[in-house]
């Protein structure tokens, strides 16, 4: 027998109030990520031994400052969905939770605006 | 908060250990290194938008032993979690779940991780020259 009402089916939200939304963007951001982190090795491994007008030239071609800027988004969303989950399943005591779900959320937050602030800098 | 004496689930020290046991807390562990890794690759755009000192700071750091021992660790860590994850992605789509298949494919993912790792390193080190 099933007993939750109409609105309840159609908001599909379950008994966390959050529905798929979690686990569905964990894997948006991983098939993204896969091409890439491909784009993001093959290029650095490249610049090793290349000075800093070299590298700084390379992230200011559009493609290379754009294809960083989704790596850096992709990547950082994908981390904090990680660490969230780490967080819910080892961390029991309510104030911590909330203490740590936040301090992974700013973090992911402050890097990913550094990064693209410094990508936007050497590419404009 | 009131501490109940509930039975718990079987934990790690229950299960037998298998491939697939240590590829599952090495993808979680990998996941968190990832993380840390991710401040060096925030430096290393910071350092890149301020200047050429701040840049070649960077650059002793990461040429040093200890830099490189890190840089190979990420590398590693990169490796494994891409290679894992693409398994993942197909265990979502319902696919390679046996035991069997899963056995074997722990194989691949250890097999990608240190091809991967090997192969950046070696163009990395300028033993192959480009892509």
């Amino acid at each position: 027998m099933d007993m939750r009402t109409p609105i309840s089916k159609v908001r599909g939200l379950g008994s966390a109030k959050s529905g798929t939304g979690h686990v569905w963007m964990q894997r948006v951001t991983a098939v993204a990520l896969v091409p890439l982190v491909i784009w993001f090795v093959a290029s650095v491994v490249q610049m090793t031994t290349a000075d800093y007008f070299t590298v700084r030239a390379w992230l200011a071609s559009p493609v290379s400052a754009i294809l960083m800027i989704l790596f850096i988004v992709a990547g950082l969303y994908h981390l904090r969905l990680g660490l969230q989950v780490i967080v819910e399943d080892y961390i029991h005591t309510r104030g911590m939770k909330v203490a740590l779900e936040l301090l992974i959320l700013y973090g992911c937050i402050i890097i990913t605006v550094a990064a693209i602030f410094s990508i936007l800098k050497i590419a404009l | 908060m009131a501490i109940t004496k509930r039975p718990t689930s079987p934990h790690l020290q229950i299960y037998k250990w298998g491939g697939h046991m240590l590829l599952s807390i090495l993808h979680r562990a990998t996941g968190v290194a990832l993380g840390a890794g991710t401040l060096l690759l925030v430096w290393w755009l910071v350092a890149l938008a301020t200047g050429p000192d701040d840049y070649a700071l960077f650059q002793t750091y990461m040429r040093s032993i200890v830099g490189k021992i890190v840089l190979l660790g990420f590398t590693a860590a990169l490796m494994l979690h891409l290679c894992n994850g693409i398994r993942h992605l197909f265990w979502d789509k319902g696919l390679g779940l046996d035991v069997e298949t899963t056995q074997r494919t722990n194989i691949l993912v250890f097999l990608g991780m240190i091809i991967l790792t090997l192969l950046s390193w070696a163009i990395g080190y300028g033993l192959v020259q480009g892509v």
